[in-house]
């Protein structure tokens, strides 16, 4: 054992966490953005590299898988008959699939298990006893599943776009993306996408937060989610998925017993569904300060 | 050993409250986990140097420390470490370390990764959080292993990590829970003369315990805890006095053990004789442990005993606890 040369001699501490108090005070944005990076550093290589994140690959590889066999086994042409078709194919798997459900279940996830999966671990007592105000943690924590879910998800959605249409008319899907309209939808999907994991990733974060067994509250998010289209429109409104549905470049049909209403506009759903995020991140950080930490029954 | 007051540990004056700023002050604090008290009423004001928490299992140790560091919220009462509340943790941390007793730690990180991690998230330059670790790592003599996975590392060392990483930043006030669990009696004189270099520069070490004579060997100050009350804090010397005079209790399983009964009475160090229920033993109290041992290996020749073993009931610090709490010498609250 060494001997402690550079301790530091505590001859009036109050003093000095003071000064330190005002010190901090006025570096305050700097520092933050320096601890957000290095909490940053830190979860985006566990969101990418720890045991947890072989479910997300699952999930956000399913697809790709689907639609490769797909293109192997040539199965799909005389079904979809032209690029209209295609169009409409990829709006229902687009929709229904990856939308609904993968996005849904990858952030859900992702987002929980960002403060949830610390406290099953047992090492989330070490953040909180970092000099780090809870709200750079949860930007920080928030930022970095937003990235690996927007990073795999938005891989899933253009990777699934191009398998599908090139490996039924690859010479017309060239000029639909490179002459057409395909390279403006195929960015509204990723569009679509990106606000998709901005939205579910701050609600999901939340209920990682305030729940001991998330997956009971995620269930109920994804039935309601689910239901959507058979709720009455001012109803459809309390949810993420309506918003989503109103930007999809195509339109997907949500069958006969849909209950049809008007899709938001896109300037009222974008920042909308920002605003809602916004708060719900409010909410969050608002909630981790006041947050103990007992392992215990955990 | 004295009461539980508002007076300091170690003896000092108490300062008036608008000096506490430079103590770790409890006001009345309690703490119930539903109905269930952790603690009840504390009231503290910590001096620098090293303070031990003592107490049974249960009796509130881990609550005070984890209130002191806000990982949990007290239902009533004030805390305030060198002026600073646990609601303040950006600059609380900047000032205190905890080495607390989750024994877990970030997958596959190895040791250097692990402290040097979170002191970036301290906000430390990367050159500065390296030479912070580094010397974190040299003061626990883990820089041969700092590049190994802490999942690889034995239960001491991984105590080792945890203390380097409370103390790499050097902070004034060192919160210690169990602090040498796990570790062999090498690194224990090691860790304990580690501490004693801290607090002689100055530092608050709040040290929990369950091993009396290491409390003995460091401690300046004792706060002593039994089911979530502060049954008494003050300089360790009065709690080694008490724990010399506490009667130390032996069961001899002989075949005997009537003629060894009246045969150990003749002799004044002997506290207590109590015959096993099995009538196979004796339970002896006595307040010199060294002597009944010799007055033993006399009196087994003397009257031909069989012996089956000789061994210590109860020298564990519960043992002390209920002596010292229940006990007309003893401190009470």
């Amino acid at each position: 054992m060494s001997s402690t040369p550079e301790i530091v001699n505590q001859t009036d501490a109050a003093n000095t966490a003071r000064t330190d108090a005002a010190r901090t005070a006025k570096a305050s944005w700097a520092l933050w953005i320096r601890q957000t990076f290095a909490i940053l550093n830190l979860e985006i290589r566990k969101n990418f590299l720890s045991r947890r994140a072989l479910l997300l690959y699952l999930i956000a590889g399913s697809p790709l898988v689907m639609l490769t066999l797909f293109a192997f086994f040539r199965m799909g042409r005389d079904n979809a008959g032209s690029l209209n078709g295609l169009n409409t194919a990829f709006a229902a798997i687009y929709g229904g699939l990856i939308l609904r459900t993968l996005v849904f279940f990858g952030c859900a996830w992702v987002f929980m298990n960002l403060f949830r999966g610390e406290v099953i671990d047992r090492s989330l007592h070490y953040y909180f006893l970092a000099p780090v105000r809870r709200e750079v943690l949860v930007a920080g924590k928030y930022l970095s599943g937003l990235i690996a879910t927007v990073t795999l998800f938005g891989i899933t959605t253009v990777g699934s776009m191009l398998l599908l249409y090139f490996s039924v008319y690859p010479a017309e899907s060239a000029r639909f993306f490179f002459e057409g309209a395909g390279a403006g939808q195929l960015l509204g999907y990723l569009g679509v996408t990106v606000l998709a994991c901005i939205g579910y990733g701050s609600a999901f974060l939340l209920v990682g937060l305030f729940f001991r067994n998330p997956i009971i509250p995620a269930g109920l998010l994804y039935g309601w989610e689910w239901i959507n289209f058979l709720l009455p429109p001012v109803l459809k409104k309390v949810s993420v998925i309506h918003y989503l549905h109103s930007l999809v470049p195509v339109p997907m049909s949500e069958g006969p017993l849909a209950v049809l209403a008007e899709p938001t506009p896109a300037w009222i759903a974008v920042p909308g569904l920002l605003v809602f995020t916004g708060l719900v991140l409010v909410a969050a950080a608002l909630h981790i300060r006041r947050m103990e930490i007992s392992y215990a029954g955990d | 050993m004295r009461e539980s007051t508002n007076l300091p540990a170690n003896g000092t004056v108490s300062p008036p409250a608008a000096a506490s700023d430079g103590l770790i002050v409890f006001e009345d604090v309690s703490k119930f986990y539903g109905e269930i008290l952790g603690v009840n009423r504390v009231n503290l004001r910590i001096a620098p140097g090293i303070t031990s928490l003592v107490g049974p299992n249960g009796s509130g140790k881990t609550t005070l420390m984890n209130l002191m560091t806000g990982l949990i919220r007290p239902t009533s009462g004030r805390i305030s470490v060198l002026g600073l509340t646990p609601d303040e943790p950006e600059e609380l941390f900047r000032k205190l370390g905890y080495c607390s007793q989750f024994d877990s730690f970030p997958r596959g990180a190895t040791a250097r990764e692990f402290i040097e991690f979170y002191l970036r998230v301290h906000g430390w330059a990367k050159p500065e959080a390296r030479e912070l670790t580094r010397a974190a790592l040299e003061r626990v003599a883990l820089t041969e292993a700092a590049d190994r996975r802490i999942s690889a590392f034995s239960k001491g060392m991984r105590q080792r990590v945890r203390l380097a990483q409370s103390i790499a930043h050097n902070p004034s006030v060192l919160v210690l829970d169990e602090p040498l669990n796990g570790l062999d009696p090498m690194a224990r004189a090691e860790i304990i003369r580690l501490f004693r270099e801290l607090a002689d520069a100055g530092m608050y070490l709040i040290v929990s315990s369950h091993i009396l004579h290491e409390v003995d060997m460091m401690s300046d100050g004792v706060v002593l805890l039994h089911n979530g009350y502060v049954v008494a804090e003050g300089e360790v010397g009065g709690v080694r006095d008490e724990i010399e005079e506490h009667p130390i209790q032996i069961l001899i399983r002989c075949d005997r053990p009537q003629a060894l009964a009246a045969r150990l009475f003749e002799h004044e160090h002997t506290v207590e004789a109590r015959i096993h229920d099995d009538r196979q033993g004796l339970f002896v109290k006595t307040r010199r442990p060294d002597d009944f041992y010799l007055l033993l290996n006399r009196v087994i020749p003397e009257l031909h005993l069989r012996i089956e073993s000789v061994a210590p009931v109860d020298d564990d610090l519960n043992a002390v606890y209920q002596y010292l709490i229940t006990s007309d010498g003893g401190p009470t609250r």
